[in-house]
C-alpha cells in the first residue's frame, strides 16, 4: 500500500490546455474522489496517473517513487474502466489471471488469488465464462477482480459505475466501499455523479475547468463550499444563489431591498460589495412573517414537494419542503442566518467572516 | 433505417437486372457448362470428331504424375503467397495503426498497388529482377550470388511469389487496418495496466481479437493465389524454367489452349471450380461467423 501525490500536474492537447495545474497528496489507503463537469480534466488527470498520457508539466509519485515517465506496466497500479473493458476471448478466470501470469506467479498462487477475489465479489460461479456471457453488474465484478487480484499499490476508477442501471448502481456503489475500505488500497475515483462523490470519498476533489476548486472530506465541500461553482454543483437541487449587497457593516445582506441577517459573523468587505447570497433549498424556512415570493412552479417528490418562486428583480429561489407551502400565489420565506453562504460576487470565491 | 425502392408491376424489375442475368449467363454458366461437357468428351487429333468418354480425362489427369507436381506446386505456392502477403500486411498495418506523423500518406501509399493491373506489377518484378537490367537482379549478380531466375526454377517461384504477394498486401492491409482499429482502445490500455507490453500484447491481446480478420483474409488470399495470379504468373515467366512456375491455372490453359488438349484443359477447370466452390463456401462460413460475433 502505498499514497500518491501529484505535482503541479499540466496537460496541454495542442493549444488547448485541459489541465492548469493539480497538486494533490493521498495518504496512505485513502479515497479521494474526483468530480466534476464533462470536460473539467478528471478523467484527463486519471489517465495521466495511469500513464495512459504523458503530462506536460509536472511531476507523479507514487509511494515517493517518481513514475511520471514510466510506462503504465510498470507502475503497478490498477483501473477499472467504465466500459469495463474486459478481454474478450477471456475467460473470467483467465481475465483476473492475465495480469498475474504476466508477473511470472506460480500457478497455485495464481489460481488462489483468484479464487480469493472471486469469492469476495461472489464470482465463484461464473469463471469459466465469457464477458459476453455476463450482465452488466457481472462484468463489474469481474473488472474489480481484475484490479483487485494484482494486488497493486493503486487504483483507479474512470466512472465505473455510469453504465449500471439506477438500483445496480446504488449496490456496486456500496461494494465498491465496502472492498475498498477492507482492502485499503490508496484509490482515486473519477465520477461526474455528486451522490457517488459523496458517499465514496474519505475526501472530494471538485474540478472546474481544469482547475482544482476545492480539496475537502465530502461534510466540508458540503457544508462550506469554497465557492459558486461548489455551491451550485454539490446538492440536490442545487443551492440557491442569491445577488445583493453587503450592508450594516458587514453583517446583513441587502436582496432587492429586504436586509438578510447574517447573524453573529461579519464579512470583511466595506458595505456595497456586491456578493451572492446561498442557501441550500433544504434550509429556506417558510415564515409568515418573511419575504414575498411568487410561486412559479410546485414539483411533487412524494414525500416532500419543491417549491419554485421567482421575486420581481428576476431572481429565482427554490424550497424544499415536507409540509407543503400555504395555498396561495406566493410563499412567504425567511432564510436562517446559520445556514447562509456568503460569496464574493466578482470572484465567486467564499468569503469568510473576519477574526 | 432501410431504404427500399418498390417499381410497380414485375416487367420494369425484370428488365433492370436483366443485363447482369445475361453477362452471368453468357460469360459464366454457359463455359461452365460447356467445359463440364466437354470434360467428359475426348477430340480426334485433327478436331474433327468428338467421342463421349465418361470419366477418363479425370482418371488421366490424376494418373499423371506431372499433374500431382502441378498439385503440390500450386499449394506451396498458395502457401507462399498468403504468407508473405498477409504477415507483411500486418505488420504495415501494426505501424500504421499507431501514432504516427503523416498517416494518411502512409495509408494511401499502401493502398496503391491493389489498382495496378497483375501483369504490370508482373514486368515491375520482372524489371526490379532482371538478372542483366534489373536494378536487384543485377545487384544481387555483382556481389556474386548467381541469381537468374530464368535458369533457377526455385529462384523462378520465389518471384512470383512476391510478385503476387505485393499485389494482395494492400487489400490485406486495408481488412487488417480495419480489424485493429476495431479494437476497443481501453481494451489495449488495460492490457497496458495489467503489465502486458510489446509482442506478449500483442500475441495475446490484440491477434485473438483478430482473429476473424485473419480468417476471412486467410480464404481470401488463398482464393486469390490459386485462381486469380494468372495473369502475374504468366507475365513473368510463362511458367518456367521448365515446369518450375506452372500452378494449376497457367496449366488449364497451357494444356488446353497451347497444346490443344481440350478435354484434358476442360477436366482441369473442372477440378479447379470444385476448389473454387469448396473455399467460396468456407469464405461465407466465416464471413457468417464475422457478422454473429
Amino acid at each position: 500500500m502505498a499514497g500518491l501525490r501529484l505535482e503541479g500536474l499540466r496537460k496541454s492537447f495542442g493549444a488547448h490546455e485541459i489541465l492548469k495545474g493539480v497538486d494533490l497528496a493521498l495518504a496512505d489507503g485513502e479515497m479521494l474522489v474526483i468530480v466534476g463537469a464533462s470536460g473539467c480534466g478528471k478523467s484527463t488527470l486519471l489517465r495521466l496517473v495511469a500513464g495512459l498520457e504523458t503530462p506536460s508539466a509536472g511531476r507523479i509519485l507514487i509511494d515517493g517513487r517518481d513514475v511520471t515517465g514510466i510506462d503504465p506496466s510498470a507502475r503497478d497500479i490498477a483501473m477499472v474502466f467504465q466500459n469495463y473493458a474486459l478481454y474478450p476471448h477471456m475467460s473470467v478466470f483467465d481475465n483476473m489471471a492475465y495480469g498475474l501470469k504476466i508477473r511470472g506467479l506460480p500457478r497455485a498462487e495464481i489460481r488462489a488469488k483468484v479464487d480469493a477475489a472471486s469469492a469476495l465479489l461472489g464470482l465463484e460461479a461464473l469463471l469459466d465464462r465469457k464477458p459476453r456471457q455476463l450482465s452488466g453488474g457481472q462484468r463489474q465484478r469481474v473488472a474489480m477482480g481484475r484490479a483487485i487480484v494484482r494486488d497493486p499499490k493503486l487504483f483507479l476508477f474512470d466512472e465505473p459505475l455510469s453504465n449500471l442501471d439506477a438500483k445496480l448502481r446504488v449496490q456496486m456503489r456500496g461494494e465498491i466501499r465496502r472492498l475498498q475500505r477492507r482492502l485499503k488500497v490508496t484509490s482515486l475515483y473519477v465520477t461526474h455523479d455528486q451522490v457517488e462523490a459523496m458517499t465514496l470519498g474519505d475526501r472530494l476533489l471538485v474540478m472546474h475547468q481544469g482547475v482544482p476548486v476545492q480539496l475537502a472530506t465530502p461534510t466540508e465541500v458540503f457544508e462550506r463550499p469554497a465557492d459558486t461553482y461548489v455551491a451550485g454543483f454539490i446538492g440536490s437541487p442545487a443551492m440557491n444563489l442569491l445577488p445583493g449587497l453587503l450592508g450594516r457593516n458587514g453583517t446583513a445582506v441587502s436582496l432587492d431591498g429586504t436586509e438578510i441577517d447574517l447573524g453573529p459573523r461579519r464579512i470583511p468587505r466595506p458595505d456595497g460589495h456586491r456578493v451572492i447570497l446561498g442557501i441550500r433549498p433544504e434550509h429556506v424556512a417558510l415564515d409568515p412573517a418573511g419575504a414575498a415570493w411568487p410561486v412559479e412552479v410546485v414539483e411533487l417528490l412524494g414525500s416532500e414537494m419543491l417549491v419554485h418562486g421567482r421575486s420581481a428583480a428576476g431572481a429565482s429561489l427554490t424550497l424544499r419542503t415536507a409540509n407543503g407551502p400555504p395555498p396561495g400565489e406566493a410563499i412567504r420565506v425567511s432564510f436562517p442566518a446559520a445556514h447562509l453562504h456568503v460569496f464574493d460576487e466578482a470572484t465567486g470565491l467564499r468569503l469568510e467572516p473576519a477574526g | 433505417m432501410e431504404r427500399r425502392t418498390l417499381f410497380p408491376g414485375r416487367m420494369l424489375p425484370a428488365l433492370l437486372i436483366l443485363p447482369q442475368l445475361v453477362l452471368t449467363l453468357v460469360f459464366f454458366l454457359w463455359p461452365a457448362v460447356q467445359a463440364i461437357r466437354s470434360s467428359l468428351e475426348r477430340e480426334d487429333a485433327f478436331g474433327t470428331s468428338t467421342e463421349f468418354v465418361g470419366l477418363d480425362n479425370f482418371a488421366d489427369l490424376f494418373g499423371d504424375p506431372l499433374y500431382v507436381a502441378a498439385i503440390g506446386r500450386t499449394a506451396f505456392f498458395c502457401a507462399g503467397v498468403t504468407a508473405v502477403s498477409m504477415g507483411v500486411a500486418l505488420l504495415l498495418a501494426v505501424l500504421a495503426d499507431g501514432e504516427l506523423r503523416g498517416r494518411a500518406f502512409y495509408r494511401t501509399m499502401l493502398i496503391w498497388p491493389y489498382a495496378v493491373a497483375p501483369a504490370m506489377a508482373a514486368v515491375l518484378w520482372v524489371l526490379m529482377f532482371h538478372p542483366q537490367i534489373g536494378l536487384v537482379g543485377a545487384w544481387l549478380n555483382r556481389i556474386g550470388i548467381a541469381w537468374d531466375y530464368k535458369l533457377d526454377g526455385t529462384q523462378a517461384m520465389a518471384l512470383v511469389i512476391l510478385a503476387a504477394a505485393w499485389k494482395q498486401i494492400s487489400y490485406n492491409f486495408i481488412f487488417f487496418l480495419a480489424g485493429l482499429q476495431a479494437i476497443p482502445k481501453t481494451i489495449i490500455e488495460a492490457a497496458r495496466i495489467d503489465g502486458s507490453r510489446g509482442v506478449h500484447r500483442f500475441r495475446t491481446i490484440v491477434l485473438p481479437l483478430l482473429m476473424p480478420t485473419v480468417y476471412f483474409l486467410l480464404v481470401v488470399d488463398l482464393v486469390y493465389a490459386a485462381f486469380d495470379t494468372f495473369a502475374t504468373v504468366y507475365a513473368v515467366n510463362g511458367g518456367g524454367p521448365g515446369q518450375s512456375t506452372q500452378t494449376l491455372v497457367l496449366k488449364v490453359y497451357l494444356d488446353g489452349i497451347v497444346n490443344a488438349n481440350i478435354g484434358s484443359s476442360s477436366a482441369q477447370s473442372v477440378v479447379l471450380m470444385a476448389g473454387v466452390i469448396v473455399l467460396c463456401a468456407l469464405q461465407f462460413r466465416f464471413l457468417g461467423r464475422k457478422a454473429v460475433t
